[in-house]
């Protein structure tokens, strides 16, 4: 049976860019996917293109381009990302760019778009998926984005165009995968058994290092072999949609059942009904076998019909965050951590900076479970004391940092390290659009 | 009798929104079944309790060996706008694990 190998070169905007090379060029790819897109990744990127209307994607296009390009290249492997963010056409512009500066003139590289809704969200202004209230009640002069989660058909109708890069802005991680799938095997877009086999797919290996040994190792308990030269996943996908997962020989990591369980499980709330722009997703009855080393075969995703409304999420500024931290050691470390963070709310209150909500805990007692009885292990010998706070202006939130600092010399005895920082909150909240008003559009760009 | 999670199974934290995803697995099938007794999503939410969650649903995945918590209202308004050191609550699966729980026997788990 025809069978394709989808490689995993990025989990997120800031990755590690190593693995993805060593995966190009020891993998036998035929496609090479770099997921780079969190939550709000876009709107803080549609900031960035405000500034400068060539900007707007990301930071890293370029690094990983002049990294993974030139064994691509010489192997056709076929590559797929969304790291167009907030500004495909410019990533895909720029792409091209590069390709030519490589000396690969003739490279085709695709901009998908589409998934800007911001017209349409405040036209429509839905009601928001968490909370109370509709679109609109966020402040229209607030809101920065509004981005539908698009399924695979423009990186399928891009791939079917010719391109050997395709850069997409917000897709859903999972499509991004099943894109080439669909365009190698000819799914059809409602055979759910095969588009949830796809997914699962995508799914596991969205995080790239994270089904590898990556966000795995507890030592002497789950050792993972060579964490520091943790290889990347990739997937041998059949036609049937059947998988075995795996990573390229003599890279470090680890695939097994348990990391496969924990990714597989990974961001899902009820395993028998995830939600994507393509199929509704049922991983309740997935099969797993561990086939060799480092390689572990699925099967047994299940689909139904997917959902007729596309998930929106929309980046909006929400006041701003101030910061304030502190550091006391030895004995007493955790009265003196204590009394700096009750100074600092009063000194915060006498000079009336105003708060709309504040955090005030120790790292390295509290701050993970917010005082939660039964989690104090034992004594720390040092901690830190953090206070942070949102306030409706730059200037409360400066006072936060401001006031920590002040504890070197107004503060408990032996006080050092502080850090701070103060900045806007991009937020973001969701809402539902009809599928029907989004639809992904495909631009060639040759180098 | 007491049984430490981290002594019978590993987990992992997710998260979407305001929403903390924990997967709790069992390293051997036969502790599934005393598993999905003690850790109930009463538990759980006992246990996160200082978080202020609005609640708790459990998945049950026996082909696995694992338990999928949901926690609703858990990361201080959603990653993007939570003032937590820790927004995306990462560490909340190992926190889990760091719990005692009442271990049922081989006699209560086979009544």
């Amino acid at each position: 049976m025809r069978a394709i190998r989808i490689g995993a070169g990025a989990g997120f905007s800031g990755d590690r860019i190593e693995p993805a090379v060593e995966l190009a060029e020891k993998g036998s790819l035929d496609y090479l996917v770099f997921e780079c897109l969190a939550e709000r990744t876009i709107a803080l990127a549609q900031l960035a293109r405000r500034q400068d209307p060539s900007a707007g994607y990301d930071t890293l296009l370029e690094a990983r381009m002049r990294a993974v390009l030139p064994a691509c290249r010489d192997r056709g492997v076929r590559i797929v990302s969304n790291m167009g963010a907030a500004n495909p056409r410019a990533a895909a512009r720029r792409v091209a760019q590069i390709a030519r500066e490589l000396g690969q003139q003739g490279l085709k590289v695709a901009a998908v778009t589409g998934d800007d809704v911001l017209e349409l969200a405040l036209a429509e202004n839905p009601p928001l998926l968490a909370g109370t209230g509709r679109l609109c009640d966020l402040g229209t002069d607030r809101i920065l984005s509004a981005n539908a989660y698009l399924g695979a058909d423009g990186v399928v109708e891009a791939l079917a165009n010719g391109a050997d890069v395709v850069i997409a802005g917000r897709v859903a991680d999972p499509a991004l995968f099943l894109g080439p799938l669909v365009h190698e095997f000819g799914w059809a877009r409602d055979d759910w058994a095969m588009l949830a086999a796809g997914v699962l797919v995508g799914h596991l290996l969205e995080c790239a290092g994270q089904l590898s040994g990556g966000y795995f190792a507890d030592p002497g308990v789950k050792p993972v072999a060579d964490l520091a030269r943790l290889g990347f996943p990739f997937a041998q996908v059949s036609a049937d949609g059947s998988a075995v997962v795996g990573k390229a020989a003599g890279s470090g990591g680890r695939i097994d059942l348990r990391t496969v369980k924990e990714q597989l499980l990974y961001e899902l709330a009820d395993p028998s009904s995830y939600l994507t722009p393509d199929v509704t997703a049922d991983f309740s009855a997935v099969r797993m076998e561990q086939v060799g080393p480092d390689a572990v075969a699925l099967s047994g995703a299940r689909g139904r019909a997917a959902p007729d409304r596309l998930k929106v999420s929309v980046g909006y500024l929400d006041g701003f965050a101030g910061e304030g931290q502190i550091a006391y050691a030895g004995a007493q470390a955790v009265e003196r951590g204590r009394l700096a963070l009750e100074i600092v709310e009063q000194r915060l209150a006498l000079t009336g900076v105003a708060v709309d909500e504040l955090r005030r805990e120790l790292i390295g007692v509290d701050a993970i479970l917010v005082g939660a009885p039964g989690h104090a292990l034992s004594t720390p010998g040092e901690v830190r004391a953090r206070i942070a706070a949102r306030c409706a202006t730059l200037q409360a939130a400066q006072a936060i940092g401001a006031e920590v600092e002040a504890l070197y010399t107004n503060g408990p005895a032996g006080g050092g390290g502080v850090t701070r920082s103060a900045s806007p909150i991009v937020a973001i909240a969701s809402a539902l659009l009809p599928r029907a008003r989004i639809r992904p559009q495909v631009e060639l760009e040759v180098a | 009798m007491k049984m430490r999670l981290h002594e019978v199974a590993h987990a992992r934290a997710g998260d979407k929104g305001d929403v903390s995803m924990i997967s709790v697995i069992a390293y051997r099938a036969e502790d599934y079944g005393p598993l999905a007794v003690a850790l109930t999503a009463e538990v759980v939410a006992r246990v996160f309790e200082a978080l202020g969650l609005q609640r708790v649903e459990r998945f049950e995945l026996p082909a696995l060996g694992a338990l999928n918590f949901v926690l609703y209202g858990a990361l201080g308004g959603g990653v993007t706008r939570s003032l937590a050191l820790d927004a995306h609550g990462k560490t909340l699966s190992s926190s889990l694990l760091a719990f005692e729980v009442d271990w049922p026997t081989a006699k209560t788990e086979g009544a």
